[in-house]
Formats: C-alpha cells, sequence, structure tokens
C-alpha cells in the first residue's frame, strides 16, 4: 500500500522501472481501488433501482408528510397525535432520544464520579464497595441491564391499585406518578426574576474574581448567587400571592389520574444506561484523578491549602483535562446505546423509525433518517465536548 | 578506683515491646483503613449499613429460598399466583434455568446433535487454553491451527451437511452457541481487519485514506442496531434479485465491520505512539513497507494497546446480545424468549433468568479483561513511563 | 484497499455458499432450491408456533405445508422463518422467504405497494381483551376510556386502535412493543389493561397467559382483518401456485374430500371429484400451473382439506376453540368461496 514512503535507494542513477516507482504505484493502487469501489457502488445502486421497480416500490421522502395514523406513548414538549405527520413522528422521537440521552449523561456522569472517586478512598470498605460495583457492570451487555430493570424490577411493582404512596406520588408498574406544580396568572414573573437572577449571579461572580485578583479580598460568592437564585423569584411569588397550585395523581378508574407520570420503559432504559455508562464514567475518573502528580496536592498543600481547596483547585482541573476526551466517547457511546429502547417498546428515534418503515415500507429513506441523524448527535456531542475540552486545556506561557 | 558497676545502666537490649493496641493487628488495620477521620467513619457505618440492608436478603433470595428444581412454574410462584410456594414467598427461581437449561446452550439446535456443538467447544477450549498460556511451547502452530483449522472444523460439524451429518440451518442455533460463535468470528475478523483500516487512515495515499476515514467514522458515529438492522433488510435491496444469504451470516458480518471500526482507532492510537525514530530507522535498513509494519511498527504499537483491543473484545462480546433485536436468539434473546413461555412465567422467572445470563456474560467479560491485564504486565518490557 | 479486498472476499465466498441464483420466477427458485422458505409467526398459539423440539404447527404453518405439498408431492419439503411484525415485509421483500402467510392483513397500500395477496384463508376482525378479575364491571370496549392498551407495532392492529379510540372521543395510553412475545409478557405483567389486535389472536395469546380463565375478550370487533398468504408483486405464476392452493383445499372440503378419504376418492366416479383429483383423461389443470396433476391430492394428503385445518388447529380439536363463523363455507353462512376448478 503505502510504500512510497521509502525513498527508493539510487534513483535516477539506474534505470527503475515505472512498476518499481512507489509513487507511481501508489497511484495505480489508488486507480484500482476508486475502480473497484466505483464498480460495486454502480452494482448496488443498479441492483437497488431494479429490485425497487420490480417491487413496484416509490422512493423519496415525501411520504414524511403524509398522516402517521398511530400513536406515540410518551411525546413530552409536543403534542403529537395519531393526526399528525410522520414527520413529526420522527420529530417526536428524535426527543425522545435527546431527553434519555441528556437525562441519562447527567446521571451517570453523577454516579460516575461519585463511584471512581470512592475507588480512590483511603476507606477499605468504599474503595472495595466501588471496585464490585465498576466490575459488576462494565462485564454485562447494557441490554441485559435494561431487560434488568424493566422485567426484573419494574414489572414486578404492585398493580395500579396497590400502588406504593410516596410523598405527593404514587410508584406501581405503570410507572412512576409524581405531582406537579401547574402555574397560574402572574406565575411568569418568577421566570423572569429566576432569569436574572441567574445572570445577575453570573455578574457577582464576575465581579468578585476582579475583586480578588486586584486585592486579595474574597467575597462569598457561592452564598450570594444562592441568596439570587433562590429568593429573587421567591419574591416574585410573593408578589403575585403565589399563582400556583399543585396537580396530585390520584387513584382513579384504570389507573391514577393527574400528575406527571414517567413509564417503566423510560425510567429501566434511563436507569439502565445511568447505571452501566456510570461505570465506564467511573474508571476514567479514577485514571484521571491518578494522573495529575503526587507532586501537584503535596506542593499545594505546603502553599498551605487545605485538602478541600486542593482538590478543587489543583487536582480536579488537572485532571479533567485527561477524563474529558474518553468522556466525549462515553457520552456518544450512552447516546447510541439509548437505541437499544426499542427493546423495552420506548418510543425513540429508532423504534418510532421503525413503526414508519412498516407502516410505510420505505426502508431506504427511514435508514438514510437513522443514519443522518445518529450522525449529527454525534458530532454535534462530540463538537461541545472539543469546545469544552479547549476551554480546558492547559494554556501554556 | 570508681566502681563502674552501675547497675541502672543497661548491658543487654530490652525486648521490643508489642506496640499499643491501637497501633497493631487488625486495630490497627481498621483504624487506618476504615476510621482514619470521622467522615471516614461515617462513610464506613454508611457501607456497613449498605451492605447489611442488601446482602443478606440477596444469599436469602439467591439461595435459601430459591427454588431449585421443578417441572413448570408451580415451584416458582405463590398460591394466589398459582403455584405451590406459600404466600409472600420471593426467591430465585433456578428450577426454570434448570430446566432450560440445555435451549439456553444450544438454541432449537437439534437435541440428538448437540454432540457436534459438545466436540466443537472441547476442541474450543483444547486449542484456546494453550494458547493463552504464555509457557506452553509451539505457539504459532497452536495459532494457526486455531484460526484456521478450526474454523473449517467447527463449521462443517455445526453446519453439517456433508459426510453424511445432517445440515442444521442457522435459524436453529441459539443460546450461548449464537453468542460464542460470533463473537470468535468477530474477534478474528475485526483485528486484522482493524489493522488494516488503522493503516489504511494513516496511509499517504489520500483515497484509501479518505475511504478508511469515511467507513470509520461513518460506523462509529451510528449505534450497532442501525448496523444490524442494515444488514439484515438493507443488504438484500443491495443484491440482484434471488440472491439472498443466511440471516446469521449478515449479523455475523455487521458485527465484525462494527467492531472493525471500533479496533481500527484502538489500533491508531498504538501507532500513534510509536516515535518516529522507529519508522526512520526501519527505513534506513531498507525495509519495504510490509516488513517494517509487520516486523517493526505493529508488534510494538500493538503491545501498547493490548487493553484497549481487549476491551473492545469484551464490547464485541457483549454486543452480541443486541442480535435479538433482529429476531436472531443468543443467549439473552434465547433466556428472555423462555420467560414469557406460560410454562414458566411467575414474577421470579425473568430475574432469575437474566441473573444468569448476567453470570454467563460476566465470566466471559471479567475473564477476558483479567488476562488482559494479566498480559499486559507480562508484555511489558520497561518502555513505559 | 486491503478492507475491500477482505470484504469482497466475504461476500463472495458466502454468496458462493448460500445464495440461490436468481432466475425468472420463484417457482422454478423453490423447485430448484428443493424446499419452501415459508414466512410465519414467531410464536401465536393455533397459527404457527414451535415446539421443544423446533417443530412447527398451526393453522398458518399448515398452510405452508400444502403449499409445500402442491409443488413438490411432499410436505417435509418446507423451511419455516419466524417473523415479527415489523420484520415480516421487508424479509419478503428482500426474498428471504419465497411467501408470508402469517397473519397479515390484506389492505389496499400493501396490495399496490411491492406485495400481492393471494387470498383471505381467514377473516378476522380486531378485538379487546381484559383481566376480568381485575377490572370487572368493564363489559364494553366503550368502557376502556383512560386505559393502558398493549398493542404490536407494525400492524394494522395499531393503527385501527388509534382511529377507534379517537373516534369515540376516548383517551388511552399506548404501550408498544415490536415483538408478539413482548406484548404478551408485558400485558401478563399487568404492564396494560387492554390487549389488543385480531380476535383471533386474542383466544391465542389467552391460552399462553399464567391464568388464561381471568380473562375474557369483550365483544366488540372494531375492523374488518382480512388475513391472507402474500407474495411479491410481479410474480403471477407464483401467486397463482398459492391462490389456488387455499382454493383447492376449500374445494377439497366442499367436496367432503378428506385426509382419510382422499386416497379411496382418486378412484371417485364423480366428475367433479376426478376433475380437482386430477384424474380426468388428458387432465392440464395441474401442469398448467406449473405443478403436478395430482397436487391436490398431496395437498389434502398431507394436511387435510380447509375444514380439517381449521379445526385441528384453531377449531374445535384445538384448545383455542373458535367457532367457524364467517370462515365457514359460502354454503353454510359464511364468506370462504372457492373458485371452480375448471
Amino acid at each position: 500500500m503505502a510504500s512510497q514512503d521509502i525513498t527508493p535507494a539510487g534513483t535516477g542513477s539506474a534505470k527503475v522501472s515505472l512498476l518499481n516507482d512507489p509513487r507511481i504505484r501508489g497511484y495505480i493502487y489508488q486507480l484500482v481501488v476508486l475502480v473497484v469501489l466505483v464498480a460495486v457502488g454502480y452494482w448496488f445502486v443498479n441492483n437497488t433501482i431494479a429490485n425497487l421497480q420490480r417491487a413496484n416500490l416509490a422512493t423519496g421522502f415525501g411520504f414524511l408528510d403524509g398522516r402517521s395514523g398511530f400513536d406515540i406513548s410518551s411525546h413530552p414538549f409536543t403534542d403529537y397525535s395519531s393526526d399528525s405527520t410522520y414527520i413529526k413522528a420522527l420529530y417526536v422521537g428524535i426527543l425522545n432520544t435527546m431527553l434519555v440521552a441528556v437525562v441519562g449523561i447527567i446521571t451517570a456522569t453523577i454516579i460516575g464520579f461519585i463511584i471512581g472517586v470512592g475507588r480512590l478512598s483511603h476507606n477499605w470498605l468504599i474503595r472495595k464497595l466501588c471496585t464490585v460495583y465498576v466490575e459488576v457492570f462494565r462485564n454485562i451487555p447494557p441490554l441485559l441491564v435494561i431487560f434488568f430493570w424493566y422485567s426484573g424490577v419494574l414489572a414486578v411493582l404492585p398493580q395500579a391499585r396497590q400502588s406504593i404512596a410516596l410523598p405527593f406520588s404514587f410508584l406501581n408498574n405503570r410507572g412512576f406518578f409524581f405531582a406537579v406544580p401547574v402555574f397560574g396568572q402572574g406565575a411568569w414573573l418568577a421566570g423572569v426574576a429566576f432569569v436574572l437572577a441567574v445572570i445577575g449571579a453570573f455578574l457577582v461572580r464576575r465581579w468578585a474574581n476582579k475583586r480578588q485578583m486586584a486585592t486579595g479580598q474574597r467575597f462569598p460568592v457561592l452564598w450570594t448567587s444562592l441568596a439570587l437564585i433562590i429568593g429573587l423569584p421567591f419574591l416574585a411569588f410573593a408578589l403575585k400571592g403565589f399563582p400556583v397550585t399543585m396537580n396530585y395523581p390520584e387513584l382513579g378508574g384504570f389507573n391514577i389520574k393527574g400528575g406527571a407520570l414517567v413509564g417503566p420503559e423510560f425510567m429501566s432504559l434511563y436507569l439502565a444506561l445511568s447505571f452501566y455508562t456510570a461505570s465506564f464514567i467511573a474508571e476514567i475518573v479514577r485514571a484521571g484523578i491518578r494522573g495529575v502528580g503526587k507532586g501537584q496536592s503535596e506542593a499545594s498543600h505546603a502553599l498551605g491549602l487545605r485538602a478541600g481547596t486542593t482538590t478543587r483547585l489543583v487536582v480536579v482541573p488537572q485532571a479533567l483535562r485527561i477524563i474529558i476526551p474518553p468522556l466525549t466517547s462515553q457520552y456518544l457511546n450512552l447516546t447510541k446505546n439509548s437505541s437499544l429502547a426499542v427493546a423495552v417498546g420506548y418510543p425513540d428515534l429508532f423504534a418510532v423509525g421503525g413503526t414508519i418503515l412498516n407502516q410505510t415500507g420505505r426502508s431506504i429513506e427511514v435508514v438514510a433518517i437513522f443514519i443522518v441523524i445518529y450522525l449529527s448527535l454525534s458530532v454535534l456531542t462530540s463538537l461541545f465536548m472539543n469546545w469544552f475540552n479547549a476551554k480546558m486545556a492547559l494554556v501554556e506561557r | 578506683m570508681a566502681d563502674n558497676n552501675l547497675s541502672f545502666v543497661r548491658t543487654e537490649m530490652l525486648q521490643g515491646q508489642t506496640p499499643p493496641l491501637g497501633e497493631r493487628g487488625i486495630v490497627r488495620w481498621i483504624r487506618i483503613n476504615l476510621m482514619a477521620t470521622p467522615v471516614d467513619a461515617a462513610l464506613t457505618v454508611f457501607a456497613l449499613f449498605l451492605l447489611v440492608w442488601f446482602v443478606p436478603p440477596m444469599i436469602n433470595w439467591l439461595f435459601v429460598q430459591a427454588s431449585w428444581s421443578g417441572v413448570d412454574r408451580a415451584v416458582c410462584a405463590t398460591v394466589s399466583q398459582g403455584g405451590t410456594q406459600p404466600e409472600g414467598w420471593s426467591g430465585a427461581c433456578w428450577a426454570y434455568v434448570n430446566a432450560n437449561f440445555n435451549q439456553f446452550m444450544y438454541g432449537r439446535y437439534p437435541q440428538d446433535q448437540h454432540w457436534r456443538v459438545n466436540i466443537v467447544g472441547v476442541m474450543f477450549v483444547v486449542l484456546l487454553v494453550p494458547l493463552l498460556i504464555p509457557r506452553i511451547p509451539f505457539k504459532s502452530a497452536n495459532a494457526i491451527v486455531f484460526f484456521f483449522v478450526f474454523p473449517i472444523v467447527a463449521f462443517f460439524l455445526l453446519v453439517g451437511g456433508w459426510f453424511g451429518l445432517p445440515y442444521i440451518e442457522t435459524a436453529t442455533w441459539g443460546g450461548l452457541l449464537v453468542t460464542l460463535v460470533l463473537s470468535f468470528v468477530g474477534i478474528s475478523v475485526s483485528l486484522p481487519l482493524g489493522i488494516v483500516l488503522a493503516l489504511g487512515r494513516r496511509s499517504k495515499m489520500p483515497v484509501i485514506k479518505m475511504l478508511c476515514v469515511v467507513f470509520i467514522e461513518m460506523v462509529r458515529g451510528i449505534p450497532l442496531v442501525t448496523v444490524l438492522f442494515m444488514a439484515s433488510y438493507m443488504l438484500p435491496l443491495f443484491l440482484p434479485p434471488g440472491v439472498t444469504f443466511d440471516k446469521f451470516l449478515r449479523a455475523l458480518i455487521g458485527v465484525a465491520l462494527f467492531a472493525s471500526a471500533y479496533m481500527a482507532e484502538v489500533v491508531r492510537g498504538g501507532l500513534q505512539a510509536i516515535p518516529k525514530g522507529q519508522y526512520e530507522g526501519a527505513d534506513s535498513l531498507g525495509l519495504s513497507y510490509w516488513q517494517k509494519t509487520g516486523l517493526i511498527i505493529l508488534p510494538q504499537a500493538l503491545k501498547m494497546v493490548i487493553p484497549g483491543i481487549v476491551n473492545t473484545f469484551i464490547g464485541l462480546f457483549k454486543d452480541t446480545s443486541l442480535v435479538s433485536i433482529i429476531s436472531m436468539f443468543d443467549l439473552l434473546g434465547t433466556v428472555r424468549q423462555h420467560f414469557n413461555d406460560a410454562n414458566w412465567a411467575s414474577p421470579q422467572t425473568p430475574i432469575s433468568g437474566l441473573i444468569f445470563a448476567g453470570f454467563v456474560f460476566w465470566i466471559f467479560c471479567f475473564g477476558m479483561s483479567r488476562y488482559s491485564i494479566f498480559m499486559e504486565r507480562r508484555l511489558d518490557t520497561g518502555h513505559k513511563r | 484497499m486491503k478492507n475491500l479486498v477482505l470484504k469482497s472476499v466475504l461476500g463472495v465466498s458466502a454468496l458462493l455458499l448460500l445464495a440461490s441464483a436468481a432466475s425468472a420466477g420463484t417457482l422454478d427458485d423453490v423447485k430448484k432450491k428443493g424446499f419452501l422458505q415459508c414466512g410465519v409467526n414467531t410464536g401465536l398459539a393455533g397459527f404457527a408456533s414451535p415446539n421443544d423440539k423446533g417443530e412447527w404447527s398451526g393453522f398458518d404453518v399448515d398452510y405452508c405445508r400444502a403449499v409445500a405439498a402442491a409443488i413438490f408431492g411432499d410436505a417435509t419439503k418446507v423451511k419455516f422463518t419466524p417473523l415479527s411484525a415489523k420484520d415480516r415485509l421487508p424479509a419478503l421483500q428482500s426474498g428471504e422467504i419465497d411467501v408470508l402467510i402469517r397473519n397479515t392483513t390484506w389492505t389496499l397500500s400493501r396490495d399496490s405497494q411491492g406485495f400481492d395477496f393471494t387470498g383471505v384463508n381467514y377473516y378476522d376482525g380486531q378485538g379487546f381483551m381484559i383481566n376480568a378479575k381485575k377490572l370487572s364491571g368493564i363489559n364494553s370496549a366503550l368502557q376502556l376510556s383512560g386505559a393502558s392498551v398493549c398493542v404490536q407495532s407494525g400492524t394494522t392492529t395499531e393503527l385501527n386502535l388509534a382511529d377507534y379510540f379517537k373516534a369515540n372521543k376516548m383517551e388511552y395510553n399506548p404501550v408498544v412493543f415490536e415483538k408478539l412475545e413482548e406484548v404478551n409478557a408485558a400485558y401478563d405483567a399487568g404492564r396494560c389493561d387492554v390487549y389488543t389486535t385480531d380476535q383471533s389472536g386474542l383466544y391465542a395469546i389467552r391460552l399462553t397467559l399464567s391464568a388464561p380463565d381471568d380473562h375474557v375478550v369483550l365483544p366488540e370487533i372494531i375492523s374488518k382483518e382480512p388475513l391472507g398468504p402474500v407474495v411479491r408483486q410481479g410474480d403471477s405464476q407464483w401467486a397463482h401456485v398459492i391462490r389456488w392452493v387455499h382454493y383447492a383445499m376449500l374445494t377439497a372440503e366442499e367436496l367432503g374430500i378428506t385426509k382419510a378419504n382422499v386416497q379411496d376418492l382418486i378412484k371417485s366416479d364423480s366428475p367433479e371429484i376426478k376433475r380437482v383429483l386430477g384424474q380426468e383423461a388428458n387432465t392440464k389443470l395441474g401442469t398448467d400451473l406449473g405443478l403436478t396433476n395430482d397436487w391436490v391430492v398431496n395437498i389434502v394428503k398431507a394436511v387435510g382439506n380447509y375444514g380439517e385445518v381449521f379445526e385441528s388447529n384453531i377449531g374445535s380439536g384445538s384448545k383455542l376453540k373458535i367457532a367457524r363463523g364467517i370462515n365457514a363455507q359460502w354454503s353454510k353462512g359464511g364468506l370462504q368461496y372457492a373458485m371452480p376448478i375448471r
């Protein structure tokens, strides 16, 4: 293959056959590959067209505007019904995929960090427990973990009428029902207040940093921010006379009525993806922290920083640089693994797309949509993580 | 003149005293490892609480209360669920695993032909074990037999249709048999293919480089389910009418191609870590590209990425469970298929079956990862920092 | 490059190994191959389900056997491909199977987009099943507002369900799975209140539940579900074979030809029986179809007539005990009407 990087001995002096010239040979190889590839591609396309014609199948993406005719069990953030179009059904699928991916990533990161740090703990018991966790979850297939939650744990919960009553919520084999606040007139003010508070907290932090740089005096940023973010919306609420009511779930009819519901399909997928991915994240975190030289924390102690400050200001920022690249690929894996939803009937992109494929028979179009969407999700996640990585990277003088 | 007989000066050494109670034995160990700081102590208490809360009920469920043998769901269900166990009973249903064990291992492979699978299994173990133990000689002969002769023999034995052996469709295969065949083929195809792809990606020929990059990134960007889906529904569309090939083979190709893209990235990591001097040294000795790659670069690169390679193997092994989504029955698929069986359906059946399947998967994956750690240490020639 | 070489080597060897050469018609392909590849349900008691040893039985399975018997004179020359609702049409489209006999509903869009239905071997309708023990007091589908409904994805059932609840201004929560076994398991575990599919399917599924007697099928039938064999569009010879196998079984029932008496009836004097069984002098009825003239004899010998297949698999001779109902012969008030074999 790439033999042109060997400088031919004695070029120019002896007459070399053209075929022995690595550069020419390289061109020939590439040409052959290209021709074969084009030929195979042409053959595939030709066959496909012939097959489609023979079977009298239409092609094109026009069918996406048609009425879907089927219902989707979980469509948060959108008002989907069987009268909506296929494209809207796909949109619901994408949203569901992203929902489980985002929530899963957050949870997996939290669990992963706790377990990863736990594996480095001085406490023997904690260390061993964390090791057991990692070794168990890393070595079984994610699909099995999903089924474990779905058929092993959530399916054996009591029926709706014998629900386990928790404060403001119910747990049964139909899912987790919980109370949600319903905002009345004037609740928008609280929202505005919240946004203002966040902006305010951000500004305070900047000002405090500047002041510390200039004067060395510190300012309790955390407490001020918390006070702002909690206090301001609360004040706004109080001004409007608390325009909020709770929508409590209650037993009724077939099921529990009212409140909001998280179905067992979502729960099992979410729990499984979080627990499974967390075991990998834990290993990454452990490697990251161990990758920070011991001298760093010793030097920091020598400067008189306390253990917590050392961890926060010296170890973690350096460890993050090691952690982020592999963490990115774990996030991508989690997103891709969310396609296992189809096994428990959670309507993610893959499941909805499969239904559309079956109702319309457009296999090529649907698979093309899968590939485009999953690739763009991957690209988006890696772009974001690359940006984050660049922000975290070592800035050397 | 002074009498130097000072009685208070000791002439012989005192016997070393035992350290104080807090500094020796189990107490010291506990103090250092469990109670170093108040936070640690709290954590220990928390962990102990967790263990007490979790472990005894688990042992109870797994072993003490478990029902070990029986012919149908009666032994795994309480009276109100239509079984024989007392009300409130909860325990593992090993009877279900026991009764369906053959199915979990062979799927619907005809019962009277199981010996064929067993022979292949014995051959696999007999050839693999000496290959894994470094001290046993004849490694290359062993490897050739394992990777070239064994698959052919196994193929003829398992599929049959020759030498008077009845032909057995792959559609009847199932259980651990499918899992192992898929993983073995996937592993032995994906490593060479991954190496080729990685070399291609670092090639200086733009066409080849581009092809490899597109293939690798494409495959890595989409979930395996999509790849399997394509392999099972799209591939036939690309071929001339009437030409079809076995569903099992299609899944095999899907899994192998998928794993090879990941393998390529692992190998590329190794290739990138080889210092330029190695390439230049090989060039200056007048080695050809393949000599250089095969004798100098790859041995060093591969050694460096053994953990990554084994992780990819483990990933592939676990990924074989996804074929159940395209209606093939690997170990996990077979277990699931059977807990829907009315004969065994009980609240305890699914979780027991899943724990069994999980345990089998775990043994294989854990074994592989331990072996990789062992190999990594053994091959460590001290080049690492 | 190596990658491509490897791929093509893999592909070519695979083709050599397992490919069947392309040719004009499915019938010729099947004859050359020596067996029929028949797509069936993954496991629906009474229609198609394998036993522990992997032997298939059921109503649809007997239809596959009948086709094999008609072609080869040997009902064992058939292989079954279990297919989920979602896989079935792509599998037929791709040529993985020769014919799909898997309770598939005949609809306009399926018929016009790449497939041909060759007849209706079972007239069905969509129904609902509930756990009467848990939901006592419900005796009509119109009381199901607010229920969770288990349904298999990618079926006409899924679409009818949406339409029915919408038309009656009721709400429901769909619980959708791809595989029948998953739907069964979810319903059995109480994940949903209602199970909906074709009524015949409900009766079959009820048997596989852990407490069959607790469950009742509600009286409403909300759709027409004509189930029948499907072939790829554009191969009329093959479509004719499948279609006439069905009519032959119906005709045999009409004429009283059974598994038991077919051997004797070959010598019958009745001109109609003689014609159907290919005993007419110089008959070309079978050969024109691409089969042998004793094709009907082979079918009936192998599986029996329509009535026998019905009764033994899903009717009075089975656990399902489904009444003939609209699947009775036209002369007995049903819809099954065979075109004349002449």
